[in-house]
């Protein structure tokens, strides 16, 4: 069976800066993969460049292991639903329309009903027929977190979405997210919270200075080599009865 | 709100207005003379079908080509300031029939309008352009602002160096805004691009709806966009030019269509369109009906009225939607 995605050898250029510089990842059916990284490591980009938004000037692509910049733009939504980071909404339309967006190309009906089953699994039903504008900005991620569930693709790409949610929203988007993987999507999702991501995912892939450096199980990934190289943090993963924690001091040497 | 409950008021408020502009004017026409000027050859058929109708319909399509363009704008750009002008367009129309007129073309028939519609297009073209290459919004207005700018240089410089005060107010009275004397013809010549351009837009409707979630998550939609996107601009580009061609440069109607439609249509950009043209038109023959009505020495210019009174009727319009404009 195909990876959901493969990224091989990816090397991008962002106006001056050479945003990656031969990462890989690959995301199969049934897993949940974690994109873990200091800032400007390259994660959004990498996911972008493997949904074909960004031009690789090496390396190749694969959603469904066809090459992304030669599909069309209904077959590359059938393949993949992606959450960008940008959480701005242009226009006050209803929770319920906007997560309708996901899946735009099922019929009017269909894709309201898939809307609002998404809704309920993010505990917005209540909220369902307010403006998205009017609504908190965690409510609003909520909801388009559930137009990503919404559009049913075998692949879910998340750009932190965890981000701006209250602890326990944290803990239900990934475990939403894991719900996904079960019913045999692949998932992958950058994620800034350490200890989350390896509590949430099977496999995480880190990412520095634009290539991947590690990529494994999470306490394989993230071990206190990596740790303290990749991300300045003198300490390591401590498994409890309630998931792990991540006890750590930054390294005096490293600015944030 | 069914689109239809919308668009039905609006079409009658259309048609009332449209039979108000074709009943009053300048010249007072009694009950009998409406009965003679159902005959065709009468003086009165004259003043009715060959002078008053064609203003009222062009006043009804430029105003309609303004507000569907202006809805376009705003949900291409998801921003409620955006009216057709926002990418030059305007200006480029305008600096097409200046240049015109001070080449002598205004002695031909359709010369300036032709040379208006002509610089609206090479502006539209350009900015299909850009906007194939840069897709945030806000670089595409900072285009349309430096476009539109320096346009208006080059209008500002032919007024600067034109010797002829005659083509001077030839140009401002041009560049005021205008539907009287239109004609058949006119009508005739600006049916092309302006079917074009509203086939265009209401084909770019269902694109602007994903737009709302920003460039990257619409990318992914499976719809077109780099179509849908090069259609919007490229028909409002159109419109916003044969627009200008036909009447000279009229300020608010395509800023303020939306706007008034959108607490009856939602925040839906694509259900917006109908119904800002309809608006649109009916606002535009609804000024120039009272630009004819105003007892003045000079005939108000069309773009006077429409700024004079949709300017404190916008920002009226403003504060009552504030609300709906934040995020």
């Amino acid at each position: 069976m195909n990876p959901a995605l493969e990224v091989t050898g990816a090397r991008v250029r962002l106006g001056q800066v050479e945003a990656l510089r031969g990462a890989s990842l690959t995301v199969r059916p049934g897993e949940v993969v974690g994109l873990v990284g200091p800032n400007g490591a390259g994660k959004t980009t990498l996911l972008r460049a493997a949904l074909g938004l960004v031009r690789l000037e090496a390396g190749s692509a694969r959603l469904g292991g066809r090459e992304v910049a030669a599909l069309a733009d209904l077959q590359r939504a059938a393949l993949a639903a992606y959450l960008p980071q940008e959480r701005r909404v242009g226009w006050n339309l209803p929770a319920w329309r906007i997560a309708s967006l996901g899946a735009a190309s099922r019929p009017p009906a269909r894709a309201r009903e898939a809307a609002m089953q998404a809704l309920a699994r993010v505990g917005m039903t209540d909220q369902a027929h307010r403006g998205v504008l009017d609504l908190s900005g965690g409510e609003r991620a909520r909801v388009l977190f559930a137009r990503l569930l919404a559009a049913g693709a075998p692949l879910l790409a998340a750009d932190e979405p965890a981000a701006g949610l209250d602890p326990d929203a944290q803990l239900l988007a990934l475990e939403l997210l894991r719900e996904e993987a079960q019913a045999g999507r692949a998932v992958v999702a950058t994620l800034h919270d350490l200890a989350l991501a390896a509590r949430a995912c099977d496999r995480l892939v880190v990412i520095a200075g634009g290539a991947t450096v590690a990529d494994g199980p999470p306490w394989q990934a993230l071990s206190p080599g990596v740790l303290a190289e990749v991300f300045g943090l003198e300490g390591e993963l401590i498994a409890t009865e309630r998931g792990p924690v991540l006890a750590s001091r930054r390294l005096p040497h490293r600015v944030a | 709100m069914s689109a239809l409950r919308l668009n039905a008021p609006l079409l009658a408020g259309l048609l009332l207005l449209g039979l108000l502009g074709l009943a009053l004017g300048e010249t007072p026409l009694g009950p009998d003379s409406y009965l003679r000027g159902l005959r065709p050859g009468t003086p009165e058929a004259q003043i009715l079908w060959d002078i008053r109708a064609p203003r009222v319909a062009a006043a009804a399509v430029v105003g309609a080509a303004l507000g569907l363009a202006g809805a376009v704008m705003q949900g291409l750009l998801r921003n409620p300031l955006a009216d057709p002008g926002v990418l030059g367009v305007s200006a480029g129309a305008g600096l097409g029939a200046a240049l015109a007129i001070s080449a002598g073309l205004a002695a031909l028939p359709g010369g300036v309008e032709a040379a208006a519609l002509a610089a609206a297009l090479a502006t539209g073209a350009l900015l299909t352009g850009l906007a194939a290459r840069f897709r945030e919004p806000e670089t595409l207005i900072l285009f349309g602002v430096a476009l539109s700018a320096f346009a208006g240089a080059l209008t500002s410089l032919i007024f600067n160096l034109s010797p002829s005060p005659i083509a001077t107010s030839e140009i401002l009275a041009w560049l005021l805004g205008s539907v009287a004397n239109r004609d058949w013809g006119d009508l005739a010549r600006a049916a092309l691009p302006m079917l074009a351009g509203a086939g265009l837009c209401l084909y770019a409707g269902r694109g602007l709806v994903m737009l709302t979630l920003g460039e990257e998550a619409a990318a992914l939609s499976g719809l077109p966009m780099a179509r849908l996107r090069a259609a919007a601009v490229a028909g409002a580009a159109l419109l916003t030019g044969a627009a200008v061609a036909m009447a000279g440069i009229i300020g608010f109607v395509g800023l303020a269509a939306p706007h008034l439609v959108r607490a009856a249509a939602g925040a839906d950009p694509a259900r917006s369109l109908t119904p800002s043209a309809l608006a649109g038109a009916a606002l535009l023959v609804g000024a120039d009906l009272a630009g004819r009505l105003i007892p003045t020495d000079q005939e108000l210019k069309l773009g006077v009225v429409t700024a004079l009174f949709g300017a404190p009727l916008f920002a009226l319009i403003a504060w009552r939607a504030a609300r709906s404009w934040r995020g």
